[in-house]
């Protein structure tokens, strides 16, 4: 009967609901636990996109030092990274390399949006390189505005990620 | 009170540059061009004038002097010549490289204006000038970067230091450097196909 | 079934799409634009074995279009947008447009003023370099040299912020003078925390510029002869580091910098560790300037002269300033023609011009090398891209 079911051919379908089923049965008991790993080792991709990285430097710098609030600082291999901020101006030869990153990443991934550029083009809204805001390539989980925002506001920002995080449903 | 502080700070500013004392009358004579302005042949800078009368009576008829000012001198040359008058300036005078290529449009004189910034790091006395070299070419309205009649010698081989400037200039404006060895896109998008965005006719969004 | 690749078609495609043919002994390798070593921009090395063959930097992410912007926005509106290339250099990068529409314009600067732009330009420069250096520092695989420079930096912010009100991005210069008077007692505050700060970045030679392991990395590569440093037009620190005594403040002193005492840093060795070590002593260096100004500024008057709403070019007439940034000279070209916008306004920043020296330094050396050339260019890829 199984045999018959599971083929070579539709067996990542098989195993993909057998995750579903596990997800949904470890959700109610261990969904908090899930969201609670997650919550506190943000792992921030290393891609600098304009200026703004300069606040996001300040920020894992000795004075902001966003590492107490489980943000890790910016790391190099994306595969192991579950956040992005967009740091600032996506001009259209960076979107394509944007993008790029994203997909590669491993799922759940977060998006933070920083900077008034990555919002809605801010400044250079009438450029003619410049993307008005990234909501049309990737999806924005939390917006932090400034021009650039303080390490502060980004500080706010990520634990707003966070709060996100916890009431959302593990999957 | 801020008045009489301006005053002192013109009157030290004059003796200051280090200049030989072949140039020593020229420093008073830019303080008379404020009380007395309709006077321009006077109160040109005497060491800037010399420079550029060299150049320009070496290549008389091809190139004439775009203005003297203190430390600021133009010239414009034909784009026939632009190649020999550069190689006159890197061997006979100072300057040695290359600060700054911008190109400019003009739409009204369907032409495109390319001008050189020269500096000079080796000889004291130059170290202030910035010599502007610059030269014009063609424009056409549909343009059609490196196809098209809007071409330019490449200075690339005289001053080593306008490679990067010259693709800028290509992909910015259109002009086609003939001799430079990389006229490859540098900045824009590798699938840009507008026109050339720093030309007249090319709109931002909106404006 | 598999598929056949059409292996004579190969050469028929542009360069870039070419197959590699697998006994080839050149790799092509691309670095960035996601890549810790790399920054905002690309650089295609191709490397044979451990040696760079060739390196192509492919520049132009950050690219925003800021000369073209600046055309249809009047003189003023053009200051926010013309400081962002280098926000935490914004002072200095906007100094050449405000000393040039001054000179456009005709304004006469109060004498205080200039001395506040000094004093603000070299806290600016300091801000500037202690973040390269932080970034130097952690390209070097050196956590502490980011710790510390990145802590330190602070201090300066501090005082801008006290100065101007923004953290980075101040608009503080503007043609006339300065936006805002600084406040009360902040030249004490200054003077203390300059000393400070002095104090602090001489420690960075024992952690970082006198350990052996940084100058194993860095002395002997990269190395760029005085003549090549002219030839190829380079500017800031990586000229000085070749021996060649060229400062803008010095050679053509804008605003005050005549009357104060500004030493030249030189090195004669040309390679990375010269050139990682001339910014730090420019640094130094900011900190004398700083007490200059703090002793001889006028204590009281006006800083700013009253500017008409919207300046305008006095006919068709252009002008080219430049000066001394945290990266090298800093030039602007403005051309007005009578109308409230320029007509055409050209950056050229010291990280455009020195970028044509990494190609050339990269030939030859180890790929593991790479950071520690790139990153002592003392470059930034937005400003160089505008």
């Amino acid at each position: 009967m199984l045999k018959e079911l599971v083929t070579p051919q539709n067996a990542n379908v098989f195993v993909g609901k057998l995750g579903d089923i596990l997800y949904k049965a470890i959700d109610k008991p261990l969904g908090m636990a899930i969201d609670w790993g997650r919550m506190w080792s943000l792992w921030p991709v290393h891609i600098e996109t304009a200026c703004c990285s300069v606040e996001f430097g300040a920020a894992s710098g000795p004075r902001y030092d966003v590492e107490r609030f489980g943000i890790i600082e910016a790391f190099g291999s994306l595969r192991q990274c579950d956040l992005v901020v967009v740091q600032g101006t996506i001009t259209r030869k960076m979107a394509p390399r944007l993008r790029l990153v994203y997909d590669q990443m491993p799922d759940p991934k977060y998006v933070i949006a920083m900077g008034a550029c990555a919002i809605t083009g801010g400044l250079y809204f009438d450029s003619y390189n410049v993307l008005p805001g990234i909501d049309g390539i990737l999806p924005v989980d939390v917006y932090v505005p400034g021009c650039p925002p303080r390490p502060e506001t980004l500080i706010q920002g990520c634990m707003l990620l966070q709060e996100k995080i916890k009431r959302m449903k593990a999957r | 009170m801020s008045s009489t502080d301006s005053k002192s700070d013109t009157s030290k500013e004059k003796p200051a540059p280090p200049k030989p004392a072949a140039e020593k009358p020229a420093p008073p004579k830019p303080a008379a061009e404020k009380p007395a302005p309709p006077k321009p042949e006077e109160t040109l800078p005497a060491f800037e004038k010399e420079l550029t009368d060299r150049i320009v009576n070496q290549f008389s008829g091809d190139a004439e002097v775009g203005y003297v000012k203190e430390n600021r001198t133009r010239i414009n040359v034909k784009k026939e010549k632009i190649l020999d008058v550069a190689k006159f300036i890197k061997d006979q005078t100072p300057f040695d490289h290359a600060e700054s290529v911008s190109g400019v449009d003009f739409p009204e004189d369907n032409e495109i204006e390319v001008v050189y910034h020269l500096g000079s790091y080796t000889d004291n006395r130059y170290s202030k000038q910035v010599l502007a070299l610059s030269t014009r070419a063609p424009r056409e309205d549909v343009p059609n970067p490196g196809n098209d009649s809007t071409k330019l010698p490449s200075l690339r081989d005289v001053f080593y230091s306008v490679e990067f400037h010259e693709r800028e200039c290509f992909e910015m404006l259109g002009v086609h450097f003939e001799g430079h060895p990389d006229n490859r896109r540098l900045l824009l998008p590798e699938d840009w196909a507008d026109l050339p965005p720093l030309r007249k006719d090319f709109k931002n969004k909106g404006r | 079934m598999t598929e056949q690749i059409p292996t004579d078609q190969t050469k028929e495609l542009p360069p870039g799409l070419q197959l590699e043919k697998v006994d080839d002994r050149i790799m092509t390798l691309n670095v960035g634009p996601q890549h810790p070593g790399s920054g905002h921009m690309r650089i295609i090395v191709r490397i044979d074995g451990d040696y760079i063959v060739d390196a192509d930097p492919d520049p132009g992410y950050v690219h925003r279009g800021e000369e073209k912007m600046a055309e249809v926005r009047n003189y003023l509106l053009n200051i926010p947008h013309l400081e962002r290339p280098v926000i935490h250099d914004s002072c200095n990068i906007l100094y050449p447009y405000v000393l040039g529409v001054e000179d456009l314009v005709g304004i006469e600067v109060p004498e205080r003023a200039k001395y506040v732009r000094v004093i603000a330009a070299e806290l600016n420069r300091c801000v500037y370099t202690q973040y390269w250096l932080a970034i130097y520092g952690i390209f070097l695989g050196h956590s502490t040299m980011f710790m510390w420079p990145a802590g330190d930096r602070e201090l300066m912010i501090d005082l801008l912020e006290k100065m101007t009100g923004a953290r980075v991005t101040h608009s503080y210069f503007i043609p006339g003078g300065v936006r805002n008077d600084i406040p009360a007692n902040f030249e004490d505050v200054c003077l203390r925390q300059v000393n400070y700060f002095e104090k602090r970045i001489k420690e960075y030679a024992d952690i970082f510029y006198d350990n052996p392991i940084l100058k194993a990395r860095t002395e002997d590569t990269g190395v760029l002869s005085s003549q090549d440093a002219i030839r190829l037009g380079t500017t800031g620190s990586v000229l000085r580091a070749s021996g060649i005594d060229y400062d803008v403040r010095v050679k053509e002193p804008y605003d005050v910098y005549e009357e104060l005492d500004v030493h030249t840093n030189v090195l004669k060795d040309g390679d990375s560790y010269a050139r990682s070590k001339i910014p730090w002593l420019d640094m130094l260096e900011s900190c004398n300037i700083i007490r200059q100004a703090l002793e001889k500024m006028p204590k009281s008057g006006s800083v700013r002269t009253k500017l008409k709403p919207n300046p305008k070019g006095v006919g068709n007439d252009e002008v080219y300033r430049r000066v001394e940034s945290g990266r090298g000279a800093a030039g602007m070209h403005i051309i007005s023609n009578g109308k409230p916008e320029p007509y055409r306004v050209k950056i050229s920043p010291g990280s455009f011009r020195n970028l044509i020296a990494l190609p050339y330094l990269l030939k030859g050396e180890k790929l593991g090398n790479m950071p520690a050339v790139y990153w002592s260019l003392n470059y930034w890829p937005v400003e160089a891209d505008r």
